[in-house]
């Protein structure tokens, strides 16, 4: 829709033009967000499209994807053999409730930056122990895994200023294997309960669990638990207030799912039916 | 800067915050629709660079130096993309809202996402179809038939507009360039009430009126002081007097507080955020139970002239009666259900929102080109609410983008007529989707308890309804709603004892109003079902336990009282409904599913009458043009239905023509003297039958003016394509009218209908679902529906109204729900929020209709397009309860709420059960 009060749109070409960042600006990436809603705030866009960053590079440290990434470009993204798990690409890419129209203009960066629940790109960077990197308006970075950067529903650890640069997925998380389980209300709709399991060849399993809880939680295992153990992290590590409580879904059933999945990842990790 | 569009370069500038979609509206590409301008709908789609967007998403400068492709641009209608063509021919629309959006989706897919169209067209919502008709167009079947002269009906007639939906040039309420007597449009925007009930103590609106661009702003001190409703039926006193266009008292949030009209509808949103207003909060009440107790807050304070039946209690309408003596019937019964069902608030969602368009004419007269079922009735509503004669306002509608009830309203041009004359400027108010979701209107929310008594033999003893249907903040439609869903869903039951208690209640809620069903669709889910629960504590299947107790010709149709009616076997199809659902559903194919699926079978059956009660008039002229075409004029509106072609089709059978020789003209007040509405299914069944005596009419003219001009006797002449035949002798109608202008005969032919007596319709639905018993997942295996439509005009389209119709009510079943928290705040005004069924969710259903000739209506024909949606709520229920063994008892079924149910499953009860069924 119009977004009536901007008015102006600022265009940087390079790092240090991005700022200054002043009240009522906002960071520009696909727009699939900002421009769905009114934004009776905003008066300027900042525009990262003509920063140039290169989407992808991959390279022996991993996925590195820049914010501004489309999703339809990650989607097509052709992965080496030697990193198995990033088949959760495309798998997770289909978690939007948005079609590949959406995927043409949004970007994984501002996917993470809106940090909802259900945000398909959170799961995924979240299960690959991604790790965020930022911009500060001084000129320092920081770098921040993911399952830390979004801290609940529209919120994360972005200070006024900042701007996520890149995702970093280590090849180490790409060469795991994984295992996806996802529920909706609606058979295509958006995701009201999101786990990926890994396990890595040493045995290391991980278990992180986006869209039924308000953050990502990630429960990592030094090898494969038990039935009861995986339980009881489950219980002791996402309490019930954590459980996301909205029209997607209500709290009793996304803990249910939450636990019937993990053990039906667990099992087929395990390599048992 | 340059923008490429459709291979034309333009030197325009878009806005700092524009998005593409308004952009190249501004060019002129008015197939580029907003659905809802957030991204969800697909209805803007368009090509950058050939790659599919949501142009409402895009911001307008980043198209600069791609290639953009609108629909208008991908075919004409002289060369149409071979796309543009399938949809042609599967007629892969109603509406034709989306449909500009689902083509530039479809014509961009590859072969790998024409294969897998769930989630291709997931970004692609559609209200009217039920998407069937989407995937055929897709998938390249043909539907639509090309017919000889005189053999229209009965047959699969391409919609009139076809070409110029799939092309998006046909034109909607808002597709209109600010030229000519739009020179000058001004835009409006609402600012609405962020309180549930309260006093306006002072608006100063001196700010906004300062801003540059401001043209006016309108309070309630510019209102006219007299009160109306916004619901329209033929009877204005149908409906009790209860809205101004600008109240001083707000009685939900969301309520019109001022208006602002602007230069453009940024100033016009700025304007909004500088007026100032005090309130003074007054209490409020949300529960319709709480209304209705002694000391609640009083929503409308008002006299009795108000035609309010109970202000001080809240209560808008109430109807009480019974037949028989229902305490002896459930001492009789041997088996009894009772239970109390809540049947939530469903938005209409029809892709085109509302919105109005007024302007004064050279004449000083008001013109209102708006989003309307009623233009007649909204002409007549304006004339008393602004003292004007009925020549002094011409109302009229071009294609309508959808309505379900929800244009039944007139819910923009009151505040648009007043902004006019205030201003003298034309005035532009376009509704946002918030605002639809927010601000408008949506079906009543009721809760139902039903206590329904049989005998073991399956013979019913008693059926007793208490309903309490949750108006909201306006009584519009609330009586008539009330009423109907009082009616048919019991009328359908043959059972001595009988008894009613209806009430609609204030609340301060957004208001409901009409929406399809009109009442049916709730009390039919508290009905239905319980019919299904006591089947089942007798041991009888429900189609068996259907035929032993549904009315037959001959028997009353009785509901609360046994009063005199005008209503009539017609013709009558349930039967032959209820066996094509029970053999559709015996034959298979059988479900191979894991042990984790539950599977289990429901239906339920519905009547409707075929017209609203008190009068529904229609108008029709048929008249030979010079050129030898015929024209003709009906009053009736076009919003996805279908009933142009239908009109069309009656024409073109009666005068011995075919469709193409036909040029329809409706929905417009300078046409014809009057027509009521096109709602409660009647643009076939009422204006249908004006149009089949006008045709008539006028067919006896041509045959008496060509036998004198051929000087043939009158019983050797006939009517062919484009001629009369007199005694062998062909000459053409051109001729003809060149020769009756002459002679100074006008040939033109006339038709009146006035909607009574009323026929009845049935249908059954029938479903095949399985449930997860540890996801608490529902899938429907399968959807089988029967019609008793009387003669089908025009199967294509009939078919995709059922469709249409069911598809909308898995929405409501297993989706919709508008939710308001505890201060009346409507909290999912998107479809992001508010999940209308898309592609994925809608199963094909299997469509049968009932071979009957109704003795009423036009050529046979009866209503067809709302009681679909009735009965579908119930059967799914019904088979979800058969999969799981209990009984659900408020819409809508979701997972989160039935996997604790699924998991508790024991095999379910086949014997009797001693005691009542008592509610979960």
């Amino acid at each position: 829709m119009d977004i009536n009060t901007i008015t102006a749109v600022r265009r940087p070409r390079e790092r240090a033009e991005l700022w200054p960042f002043c009240e009522g600006d906002a960071w520009l990436g696909g727009g699939t967000w900002l421009f769905s809603e009114p934004q009776p705030k905003l008066s300027r866009l900042v525009d990262l499209s003509d920063l140039g960053w290169q989407p992808l590079v991959a390279s022996d440290a991993g996925l590195s994807i820049a914010a501004t990434c489309k999703v339809a470009t990650l989607d097509a993204f052709e992965p080496p053999v030697a990193w198995p798990a990033a088949r959760l690409i495309g798998t997770c890419c289909r978690s939007f409730l948005a079609s590949f129209k959406i995927w043409n203009m949004a970007t994984v960066g501002g996917n993470l930056c809106m940090s909802l629940p259900a945000g398909p790109m959170i799961s995924l960077t979240a299960a690959l122990d991604g790790v965020c990197t930022i911009w500060s308006p001084d000129g320092s970075e920081r770098r921040v895994p993911v399952v830390d950067f979004v801290k609940g529903p529209l919120s994360n650890d972005l200070r006024p200023g900042e701007i996520l640069r890149s995702i970093s997925l280590p090849w180490q998380a790409l060469a795991r294997r994984t295992a996806f389980r996802r529920a909706s209300l609606t058979p295509l709709g958006r995701s009201g309960v999101l786990l990926i399991g890994t396990l890595a060849s040493r045995g290391e399993f991980v278990l992180t669990v986006t869209a039924s809880t308000r953050r990502p939680v990630r429960l990592a295992f030094a090898a494969l638990p038990g039935e009861r153990e995986l339980v009881r992290r489950l219980e002791a590590e996402i309490p019930e207030a954590l459980y996301y409580d909205d029209i997607h879904g209500l709290p009793d059933w996304r803990r249910h799912m939450t636990h019937v999945f993990a053990e039906e990842i667990r099992l087929e990790l395990g390599g048992r039916p | 800067m340059t923008y490429l569009v459709n291979g034309v370069e333009h030197g325009a500038t878009p806005r700092p915050g524009q998005c593409l979609r308004t952009f190249l509206r501004d060019l002129g590409c008015f197939g580029v629709k907003k659905g809802c301008d957030a991204g969800d709908c697909g209805a803007c789609t368009v090509h950058l660079d050939g790659r599919p967007v949501h142009s409402c998403l895009v911001p307008a400068f980043r198209a600069e130096g791609l290639e953009v492709t609108t629909i208008e641009g991908l075919g004409s209608p002289d060369d149409l993309h071979p796309v543009q063509q399938s949809f042609l021919d599967a007629q892969g629309f109603q509406c034709g809202f989306c449909t500009a959006g689902a083509i530039m989706t479809a014509a961009a897919l590859d072969q790998a996402q024409r294969r897998d169209l769930p989630a291709a067209l997931k970004g692609n919502l559609c209200r009217c179809t039920g998407y069937r008709a989407i995937a055929d167009a897709i998938e390249g079947v043909k539907h639509v038939e090309r017919v000889g002269a005189g053999e229209a009906c009965g047959r699969n007639l391409a919609a009139p507009a076809g070409p110029g939906v799939v092309t998006g040039r046909v034109r909607y309420t808002m597709d209109v360039a600010p030229v000519g007597d739009l020179a000058g449009l001004t835009h409006m925007k609402i600012l609405r009430a962020p309180h549930p009930s309260a006093r306006i103590v002072s608006i100063d609106a001196r700010a906004a009126l300062a801003l540059p661009g401001v043209v006016a702003v309108l309070t309630h001190e510019d209102a006219p002081d007299r009160y109306f409703s916004t619901a329209r039926h033929e009877m204005y006193t149908d409906d009790p007097d209860d809205t101004l266009v600008l109240d001083p008292i707000v009685r939900h949030i969301g309520q019109r507080v001022a208006a602002v009209i602007a230069e453009s509808e940024g100033i016009a949103e700025a304007g909004c955020k500088l007026i100032a207003v005090e309130y003074e909060l007054l209490p409020a009440v949300f529960d319709p139970e709480d209304a209705l107790k002694p000391g609640a807050h009083v929503v409308h304070d008002k006299p009795l002239s108000s035609r309010i039946a109970n202000p001080q209690r809240n209560i808008v309408a109430e109807l009480h009666g019974h037949l028989g003596d229902v305490e002896a019937g459930f001492a009789e019964a041997d088996a009894i259900h009772e239970g109390t069902y809540h049947i939530q608030r469903v938005q209409h969602a029809h892709l085109e929102t509302h919105g109005a368009i007024g302007w004064l004419d050279g004449d000083g007269r008001l013109n209102m080109r708006t989003s309307t079922q009623v233009p007649f009735l909204t002409r007549d509503a304006l004339c008393a609410l602004f003292d004007l004669p009925q020549d002094k306002i011409r109302v009229f509608a071009e294609r309508v983008g959808g309505g379900f009830g929800g244009k039944q309203e007139m819910i923009t041009e009151d505040i648009v007529a007043l902004a006019v004359f205030k201003t003298g400027r034309p005035v532009k108010l376009e509704y946002t989707r918030m605002e639809q979701f927010s601000a408008s209107t949506s079906r009543h929310p009721m809760k139902i308890t039903v206590k329904v008594g049989a005998k073991k033999d399956g013979r019913l003893t008693a059926i007793s309804m208490r309903m309490l249907s949750n108006t909201g903040a306006y009584g519009n439609h609330g009586p008539g709603v009330m009423y109907h869903g009082s009616g048919e869903c019991i009328a359908l039951y043959r059972c001595p004892n009988k008894k009613v208690d209806s009430v609609a209640i204030y609340t301060n809620e957004m208001p409901s109003g009409a929406f399809r069903g009109y009442g049916l669709s709730q009390s039919n889910f508290a009905i239905e079902s319980a019919m299904d629960e006591v089947a089942r504590q007798i041991g009888m299947d429900p189609i068996a336990f259907r035929r032993i107790n549904v009315v037959v010709p001959g028997d009353p149709m009785t509901a609360a009282d046994d009063g005199p009616h005008d209503v009539e076997y017609g013709s009558y199809g349930l039967d032959q409904c209820l066996d094509r659902v029970e053999a559709a559903l015996c034959k298979g194919p059988h479900p191979d599913l894991s042990d984790d699926w539950l599977i289990g079978r429901g239906i339920a059956a519905g009547m409707i009458d075929t017209i609203p009660p008190r009068g529904h008039r229609a108008e029709s002229r048929v008249t030979l043009l010079p050129d030898g075409t015929y024209e003709l004029k009906t009053g009736t509106a076009e919003f996805g239905n279908g009933t142009t072609t239908v009109h069309g089709q009656i024409v073109a059978s009666l005068l011995g023509t075919t469709l193409s020789h036909v040029r329809i003209k409706q929905s417009d007040t300078d046409h014809i003297s009057h027509d009521t509405g096109a709602f409660g299914s009647t643009g076939t069944v009422v204006a249908g039958s004006a149009t089949r005596e006008a045709a008539e009419d006028l067919a006896g003219m041509l045959l008496d003016f060509a036998a004198s001009f051929a000087g043939a006797r009158r019983s050797a002449c006939k009517l062919g394509e484009g001629v009369v035949i007199a005694a062998g002798q062909s000459i053409p109608l051109a001729k003809l009218a060149q020769a009756a202008a002459l002679a100074g005969v006008k040939l033109s032919g006339q038709g009146r209908s006035g909607g009574t007596p009323r026929s009845v319709a049935f249908n059954v639905q029938g479903f095949e679902v399985a449930v997860h018993r540890r996801y608490g997942e529902i899938r429907i295996l399968r959807s089988v529906h029967a019609a008793d439509a009387g003669t089908v005009m025009n199967p294509m389209q009939c078919r995709g109204q059922v469709e249409g119709g069911v598809a909308q009510a898995i929405g409501a079943a297993l989706y919709e729900d508008l939710k308001i928290d505890g201060e009346g705040r409507v909290t999912n005004p998107t479809f992001r929020g508010y999940h209308i069924p898309a592609f994925a969710d809608i199963p094909r259903t299997e469509v049968f209709f009932a071979d009957t000739y109704d003795r009423i209506g036009p050529l046979g024909a009866k209503s067809m397009s709302e009681s679909p949606y009735n009965p579908v709520a119930a059967a799914l229920g019904n088979a979800i309860r058969d999969a799981i063994g209990v009984r659900l008892y408020a819409t809508p079924f979701k997972a989160d709420m039935l996997y604790k149910l699924a998991m508790e499953v024991r095999p379910a009860p086949v014997s009797m059960p001693a005691d009542v069924h008592e509610p979960a």
